[in-house]
């Protein structure tokens, strides 16, 4: 073999950002070529992403049609615009990991994860950033299209929702990732997760505001959503940009993700020392 | 536990017990046990004790089952033991610390670990950003692995488009691109045909002269084991049985010895007058030009004499029995009547006689 020496301690002491760097661009790079490998799949996945929150859109449209152009205060054209930012929030925030992790345990996919010398975590967010990103090629257009088609109302955003928009979109995707990658966790423990899985998503449902928007929703089902993670995961994103919420409210909204943030990765961290100790994959 | 230089894998008085649960079959037993769960206690590895020293290559053997899997598992730091301790490279294998994940590589032979979907040099890249391999080291590598193991013509195929032994010497080049210093290979070559095996066999052996790193191999081929492993670690219900010299291994516990006589030409066959020569021997083949037999090994120098002189021989060799053979006997002994732990613990570490059965040895050589 070649002639330099082993790889010692220090190469792996630290996980410097430039070496992190190096391992997300190549990461990059296989997830790119995988998922043009399976085009066909992916187009079925982004269909589905369209399809739920255009079902919302075309339901409550047509309701607040059917109502004199408006219907729970907001108008046709608002609804259209909650459904089409939704959608692309939905798209960019959307995890999986819950639905693969059981089949991982199970299969022994996860033993070669677990003897690399980087968190498994890292394969995860790559695999789905790079999803996302690919996925915007579809999202996007339909996005445009459905939003001409159902004259979308933005009349209510401002330049500094646009740029609020962003900075809540991140800590969305941040917090739902690290949400859901902490619950899948619970596949350690539980052979069967997709009766837990089932439970999360049809919360998720109702409180992030995937059904309809939020405001619709009953007092103590707002309360819930505010008091739970899921407005912040989805919801709150899109009301921002909409203009839905003050600048106060976006402020306290920050936070709101940030300290969920801090406390799915404290958890995160805690659970996967633990969750790693039981890995005992039969035939892994 | 701290290691020696002398030592890059020292295990103490490791054991793994599963908790499996299990239930009767039927309707009834299915309802019960939704309000009563019943679960067993697997000992799957019981307080096994080993080291292994920079640059050995040791054959670790054992019916299906036996617990070398597990073993091999807990020392990569896939599993948790029970109880017990290993220190491989001064590292706490389950504690997979970074520094020793970047040492080391477990390779199972029916398991896949390069992306299935892309072709083969992407996944080599992708080993080369986790195990931040310098890109002057990757190169000489790649050039050496894919020359060794003669996979210039695959390495651009997608993974799923190779054919078994194809994706095995993949599998291989791509797990050893960091050069570990310690190797645990499980049954790496189950499945491929002769010549791909000798072929893997032959690259292991090279990488081990070449870099010096301690390998701790599986197989159910005993090819492997014969053409890798001068030592060997046999376990059996997860517990160790033998832990030293292959040949010494075939020594004690074979109570045979195979004989080769080769008769004069035109000679007439011995058939049944081999039993009148020799008590207690077994034709193992007879031709026309000879015969093979089985004899209890006290009995061999004087099975040879009398063989020579009640039969017209041109040659006799007399040979241990194949080490197939000597393996399955192993494999089939009653382990609760073997000795205790402390027992062979100590017989091993004074090399004094066979740790097993002395009974079954004795009963043979007696009778």
């Amino acid at each position: 073999m070649a002639t330099s020496a082993p790889e010692n301690r220090s190469t792996f002491d630290d996980l410097s950002p430039r070496s992190l760097l190096g391992y997300y661009a190549a990461k990059f790079r296989a997830e790119f070529a995988l998922q043009l490998a399976y085009r066909g799949a992916m187009l079925i996945w982004l269909f589905g992403l369209i399809i739920q929150p255009l079902v919302s859109l075309v339901v409550w449209t047509t309701v607040a049609d059917s109502n004199g152009g408006e219907a729970g205060g907001f108008t046709t054209g608002e609804y259209a615009a909650y459904f089409v930012v939704l959608m692309v929030v939905n798209h960019l925030t959307f995890v999986w990991h819950m639905w693969e992790f059981g089949w991982r345990i199970q299969t022994g996919f996860f033993s070669p994860m677990l003897m690399r010398p980087i968190h498994p975590v890292h394969n995860d967010v790559v695999e789905n950033l790079s999803f996302k990103a690919m996925g915007l090629i579809g999202i996007v257009p339909a996005a445009i299209i459905l939003a001409v088609v159902f004259n979308a109302d933005f009349g209510e955003t401002s330049f500094g929702n646009a740029a609020a928009f962003v900075p809540a979109l991140l800590l969305a995707m941040a917090l739902r990732f690290i949400l859901e990658w902490t619950l899948a966790l619970a596949a350690f423990w539980m052979t069967k997760v997709s009766a837990m899985n089932d439970f999360y998503t049809f919360l998720s449902f109702f409180l992030s505001g995937m059904i309809a928007p939020l405001a619709l929703l009953p007092e103590p089902a707002r309360i819930v959503a505010n008091i739970l993670p899921f407005r912040w995961t989805v919801s709150f994103p899109v009301e921002v940009l909409l203009g839905q919420v003050g600048s106060g409210t976006i402020i306290v909204g920050f936070g709101v993700q940030l300290l969920w943030i801090a406390m799915a990765v404290l958890i995160l961290r805690r659970l996967w020392a633990v969750a790693a100790s039981r890995y005992s994959a039969v035939g892994a | 536990m701290s290691s020696s230089p002398d030592v890059s894998i020292a295990v103490h008085d490791l054991r793994k017990v599963y908790q499996v649960p299990e239930r009767d079959s039927g309707l009834r037993a299915a309802v019960t046990s939704l309000f009563n769960r019943k679960s067993r206690a697997v000992e799957a590895v019981q307080s096994i004790s080993f080291d292994i020293q920079p640059g050995e290559i040791v054959g670790f053997l054992g019916p299906n089952g036996a617990g070398k899997t597990t073993t091999l598992k807990m020392l990569s730091g896939l599993l948790h033991p029970t109880t017990g301790t290993a220190d491989v490279l001064g590292y706490t294998p389950w504690d997979r610390d970074r520094a020793y994940l970047g040492q080391m590589a477990l390779i199972m032979g029916n398991r896949n670990q390069l992306t299935w979907d892309i072709p083969v040099a992407d996944s080599f890249e992708l080993n080369k950003a986790i195990f931040r391999i310098r890109a002057s080291d990757y190169r000489t590598r790649v050039d050496e692995l894919v020359e060794l193991l003669d996979i210039g013509d695959l390495i651009r195929k997608p993974v799923r488009n190779l054919s078994l032994g194809e994706r095995m010497k993949c599998e291989i080049a791509g797990s050893l691109l960091h050069q570990p210093r310690v190797l645990f290979l499980d049954e790496p070559t189950i499945g491929l045909d002769v010549a791909m095996q000798r072929r893997i066999r032959s690259f292991i052996s090279e990488y081990n002269r070449r870099t010096g790193a301690s390998i701790l191999l599986t197989s159910h081929y005993m090819a492997d084991v014969e053409a890798l492993c001068q030592r060997v670690i046999v376990i059996h219900h997860g517990s160790l049985l033998y832990d030293g010299d292959l040949a010494e291994l075939v020594r004690r516990f074979s109570p045979n010895k195979t004989i080769i006589v080769e008769l004069e030409e035109g000679a007439p066959a011995p058939d049944d007058r081999i039993a009148a020569i020799i008590d207690r021997a077994e034709v193992i083949e007879q031709s026309a030009v000879g015969l093979t037999i089985r004899v209890p090994k006290a009995q061999t120098a004087a099975a040879t004499s009398r063989l020579l002189a009640h039969l017209p021989v041109s040659d006799l060799t007399v040979e241990d029995p194949p080490i197939e053979e000597v393996i399955e006997d192993v494999f089939n002994i009653d382990v609760d009547a073997a000795p205790s732990k402390d027992e062979r613990a100590t017989m091993m570490a004074t090399g004094a006689t066979c740790p097993v059965d002395h009974g079954q040895f004795a009963r043979d050589e007696a009778s």
